[in-house]
């Protein structure tokens, strides 16, 4: 039955089946003529037509963003409604000679151009763009009276952010600016991309970044009838936007004000924390920059000084700056040290002024040593050598258990995006923080200086005023939040953000009072007690330095033989006051020197302000907080300018 | 040094089919053409674009330098591995807009892409190894083999991708011979099971029929990609619009504008000329793929090259079909024009194997 096939004939029929299969492409593409010729020719009119009359168009209602109030109402972030004047450079033939055209009527800096050149690149053909904004009434009026000149420039009335304070608290606040092609692609990857249908703003940093979603606001549409240039002839139907949520924050700009002028030209972080509710009450970053730069696009000149100045303006240094605590750890090594047993209160060592282990000797701050020293008189004295022993006695894996759980070495959990996690550090972070073998061992010499607050140990400012506040509160550890209410325009309505305790630590009363004590004793007759003098409130704290640059053994350090930027960081952390603590702090002066000359009277200002309303000297007149009213949103007039906009047809 | 140089051009093109090579050049340039005005609002897909063409370029080089008896070696390797990961979908596979397309292998891959180029090949081998001794039972096993990634593909669902590897292997097998009695009766037997089928229909693909047969039934819903895209293929009339001046793509009516239903901006503003010129050059590269299969050395090659022909012309038909809404709306890209990686260098890996077997049509 295996009939064997000639190849011939095979090739014969396949090509048959060629000509079969391209007389079936040329009947179809012969049916899609037909069709493209019955529609392009025959019912072109019909088509034409219905194109025509097909330019219903919807366009968005972008929501008013949410404004941002200090806990007393003071506005640190607002709007205002200003025109611009926009060119849509599709429509318009010559851009260079049109631009020239319009700086008769309307001043355009070379500045404006540049600005106008960089938006052109960043966006698509179609887009209205802002040659200049915030137009003065004289030049509004003097453009609409030439309008008909110029085809493709439109005046737009739009909602600008500001931030009235400037350069205060702008880590805080953050600063919105024009939403990149990046930020685009994180859009439609969540999928929120048609809520921002005519937005041009999108929060880029600090809370108008973490909060973006409250701020926002729910986009609008509007079905418009639109001529054959595409602009909106009549509005057929609306659907209003709904504004974006208000925050209230827990931060009191007044303390703020006194943490950052207080820092002054010195680098340097504040944090201040209500430790019963974890409110942060200033969150202080020096040095720092005006947010208000950012909004319509920095320029270049700005964007390198900010970027490239070695101070580093830009970071904000108590949420992601890292610093060995110092002696400041020293409360936390010595709590650690009752609730796992390694220590009593009561136990006492004979300081000598040196602490030797191996062959290696390790100073104290005293020459001499402090002599007989309990666990109260070491927070209060700062005695180095009683850490030392404690570290070492402890050992390394201890320590850093005990510690995780106040929150070293990890987020806090702040509503504020990008916080740094520091180090806490431990033979398994060493494991894998280190490529090489021989480094990733952990050498048990390396415990020692970690009971000072020294070695590995990096924390952020935010992480020790966090513990610093959960010591005050009895172990209770708060989330640190910044937003206090999120407000809901219409309504009114404040919706107060999550107070609950994060968890509770296994801490005594009785052991707290030790350290509580100690810390007390510091301001009293301890470091920072010339600092505190006279202060009519009880409170408690810790200085400490922290070392920039090692140093040799026997080595002494001397402030003034070492260049401004390797000097000692000093820190204060404390609270008051002592039994019913409103207020927790942390204190870095980068490159101040010893805790208690820079550190401390910052924390004293602070204080003072906090529980007596007392400001210093230098700053005689507080911020106002808003009249009311004055924080109202300003609702964006589109009636104002239909004679701009559109071409009315009644 | 001149020879140095004339040895590397000749490396770098003695397996192009120059008459392919210029006609697929002319489509793409249309293609960038019509997707700079459709990506007005989205310009980095017309950047993406040319890096696609780049690596779908690559892709057609490597694989015109690939010998066809080397190619028929990877048939059956590639049609187990695309059927097995067919299967792995069916078992696995993610969830994407409700359909089981999808499936993670280290990236996350659409295995009926793959049964696109799979399936010709594989059918040809088939067709090949019998080549003697063909007989009716083996049109039945090529069937089976047909039918399997077919109807997993069905339902994932994936109607158009089913429609196109359904034709990609109806093709070889109409090529390779089967009689046309056994072809009307199949025909015949296809319309009579069309209630059956019916019932079989997801939802929205019936939906996607009915909207065809009266688009005005639902003009804001289903209906309005049909009776947009149409508004802008006729409103296109003769001479078109004008480049960049389609009123109904850029005032956003056309949906889908970047990839499917580019043809509806091309033909709105370029009108019947463009169209014609896109056609007759679809007829020229569909012509030449079938000289190429007709002077074809092997029945491997033979069947290939005629099949794979044809899977362009289906792309091309209805895609333009659907937009000019005489065809039911299913994802199926316009090739060379429409917007996407994936899809340009599967069509381009077709061009290279045409060019593969034009190339060695003298080696039997």
């Amino acid at each position: 039955m295996t009939e064997l096939r000639n190849p011939q004939i095979e090739i014969r029929r396949f090509r048959v089946r060629l000509v079969v299969a391209g007389l079936f492409v040329l009947a179809c593409f012969g049916v899609l003529l037909a069709r493209f010729v019955f529609l392009q020719v025959i019912q072109y009119e019909t088509y034409q037509a219905a194109a025509e009359e097909n330019r219903i168009s919807v366009l968005p209602v972008v929501p008013n963003r949410g404004l941002i109030t200090d806990r007393n109402g003071v506005v640190l972030a607002r709007n205002y409604s200003a025109y611009t004047l926009e060119i849509t450079p599709s429509k318009v033939k010559d851009l260079e000679a049109t631009i020239n055209a319009l700086s008769a009527f309307v001043e355009i800096q070379p500045r404006d151009r540049k600005r106008f050149k960089k938006l052109m690149d960043e966006s698509k053909n179609f887009d209205s763009l802002p040659i200049r904004t915030r137009l003065t009434d004289e030049e509004v009026a003097r453009f609409a009276a030439n309008r008909w000149k110029f085809k493709g420039v439109d005046i737009k009335a739009r909602l600008f952010r500001q931030y009235p304070l400037g350069e205060l608290a702008a880590n805080v606040v953050g600063y919105i600016a024009r939403i990149s092609p990046k930020d685009v692609e994180m859009l439609e990857e969540k999928g929120i991309e048609a809520n921002y249908k005519g937005s041009e703003h999108i929060g880029k940093t600090g809370l108008e970044k973490t909060y973006e979603k409250e701020l926002h606001g729910q986009t609008g549409f509007e079905r418009v009838e639109v001529d054959a240039g595409g602009r909106a002839v009549r509005t057929l139907a609306r659907e209003p936007s709904s504004s974006g949520n208000n925050l209230i924050l827990s931060l009191d700009i007044r303390l703020q004000e006194i943490a950052e002028k207080a820092l002054g030209d010195r680098k340097g972080a504040v944090v201040a924390i209500d430790p019963k509710t974890g409110d942060v009450l200033a969150f202080a970053s020096r040095p720092g920059f005006d947010p208000n730069l950012f909004i319509d696009g920095i320029d270049q000149a700005n964007w390198d000084l900010l970027n490239n100045d070695p101070d580093r303006p830009l970071l904000n240094r108590p949420l992601r700056g890292t610093y060995p605590p110092g002696s400041t750890f020293k409360p936390f090594m010595a709590i650690a040290a009752l609730t796992t047993g390694k220590r009593t209160p009561y136990q006492s060592i004979s300081d000598p002024g040196f602490f030797v282990y191996g062959n290696h000797r390790f100073r104290d701050d005293k020459v001499g040593g402090h002599g007989s020293v309990d666990m109260v008189k070491s927070i209060s004295v700062s005695c180095d050598t009683y850490y030392y022993q404690l570290a070492v006695d402890m050992g390394i894996e201890t320590i850093s258990r005990s510690l995780a759980p106040w929150g070293f070495g990890s987020l806090t959990g702040i509503d504020l995006d990008g916080e740094a996690e520091g180090v806490l550090p431990s033979p398994a972070w060493k494991q894998k923080r280190f490529k090489k073998a021989a480094q990733q061992r952990w050498f048990p010499g390396e415990t020692v200086s970690i009971g000072i607050g020294q070695g590995y140990n990096s924390y952020t400012p935010l992480q020790i005023a966090h513990a610093t506040a959960t010591l005050a509160n009895n172990g209770v550890v708060m989330r640190p939040k910044l937003v206090k209410y999120i407000q809901n325009v219409r309504t009114g309505q404040r919706v107060p953000t999550d107070t609950t305790p994060v968890r509770t630590l296994p801490v005594t009363a009785e052991q707290l009072e030790v350290i509580h004590r100690g810390m007390q004793l510091v301001n009293l007759e301890g470091t920072a007690a010339s600092v505190f003098r006279g202060a009519p409130y009880t409170s408690a704290g810790k200085t400490g330095t922290s070392q920039v640059i090692a140093m040799k053994q026997n080595e002494v350090y001397d402030e003034k033989k070492i260049a401004q930027r390797f000097r000692d960081h000093a820190l204060y952390m404390g609270f008051a006051p002592k039994d019913e603590p409103r207020i927790a702090v942390a204190v870095i002066v980068e490159n101040g020197g010893f805790g208690s000359r820079s550190a401390a009277p910052i924390a004293r200002q602070l204080f003072d302000f906090h529980l007596l309303g007392k400001r210093p000297d230098s700053l005689p007149t507080p911020i106002k907080p808003a009249e009311p009213g004055e924080e109202n949103e300003p609702e964006l007039d589109r009636e104002l300018v239909p004679e701009l906009e559109k071409e009315a047809v009644r | 040094m001149k020879d140095k140089a004339l040895q590397f051009w000749s490396l770098l093109t003695d397996s192009l089919d120059w008459w392919l090579l210029i006609i697929v050049s002319m489509l793409l340039t249309l293609g960038l053409v019509v997707l700079y005005s459709a990506a007005y609002d989205i310009q980095h897909r017309f950047n993406d674009q040319l890096r696609n063409i780049v690596v779908a370029f690559g892709v057609l080089w490597v694989t015109s330098k690939v010998p066809p008896q080397l190619l028929s070696r990877f048939a059956v390797p590639i049609y187990v591995i695309g059927v097995t990961l067919l299967i792995a979908v069916a078992l696995f596979g993610i969830v994407k807009k409700g359909a089981r397309r999808w499936v993670n292998v280290g990236l996350v891959i659409q295995p009926s892409e793959i049964m696109k180029i799979a399936m010709p090949l594989m059918l040809a081998w088939y067709f090949h190894q019998r080549e003697m001794f063909l007989r009716f039972y083996d049109y039945a096993i090529a069937l089976a083999l047909l039918a399997v990634p077919v109807a997993l593909i069905a339902r994932q669902p994936d109607l158009g991708t089913a429609i196109l590897v359904l034709g990609a292997g109806s093709y070889v097998i109409f090529f390779a011979g089967l009689s046309w009695k056994v072809m009307l009766a199949l025909a015949v037997g296809t319309a009579a099971s069309m209630p059956l089928v019916w019932g079989m229909l997801h939802d929205y693909q019936r939906e996607r029929v009915l909207t065809l047969l009266d688009p005005a039934s639902d003009p804001l819903g289903k209906g309005f990609h049909i009776i947009q895209s149409t508004i802008a293929v006729g409103s296109g009339g003769i001479t078109g619009k004008g480049w960049l001046h389609g009123t109904q793509a850029h005032l956003e009516f056309i949906p889908e504008r970047h990839t499917d239903f580019i043809f509806a901006v091309w033909s709105e503003e370029f009108g019947l000329a463009g169209n014609v010129l896109l056609l007759v050059l679809y007829l020229a590269l569909i012509g030449r793929g079938l000289f190429i299969a007709s002077g074809a050395p092997t029945l491997f090659a033979r069947l290939l090259a005629g099949a794979i022909t044809l899977i362009l012309f289906t792309y091309a038909f209805v895609n333009m079909g659907m937009v000019s809404g005489i065809l039911p709306v299913v994802g199926v890209p316009l090739p060379m024009l429409s917007y996407g990686g994936t899809a340009l260098v599967t069509q381009f890996l077709g061009i290279g194997i045409l060019m593969s077997i034009s190339r060695h049509k003298k080696v039997v």
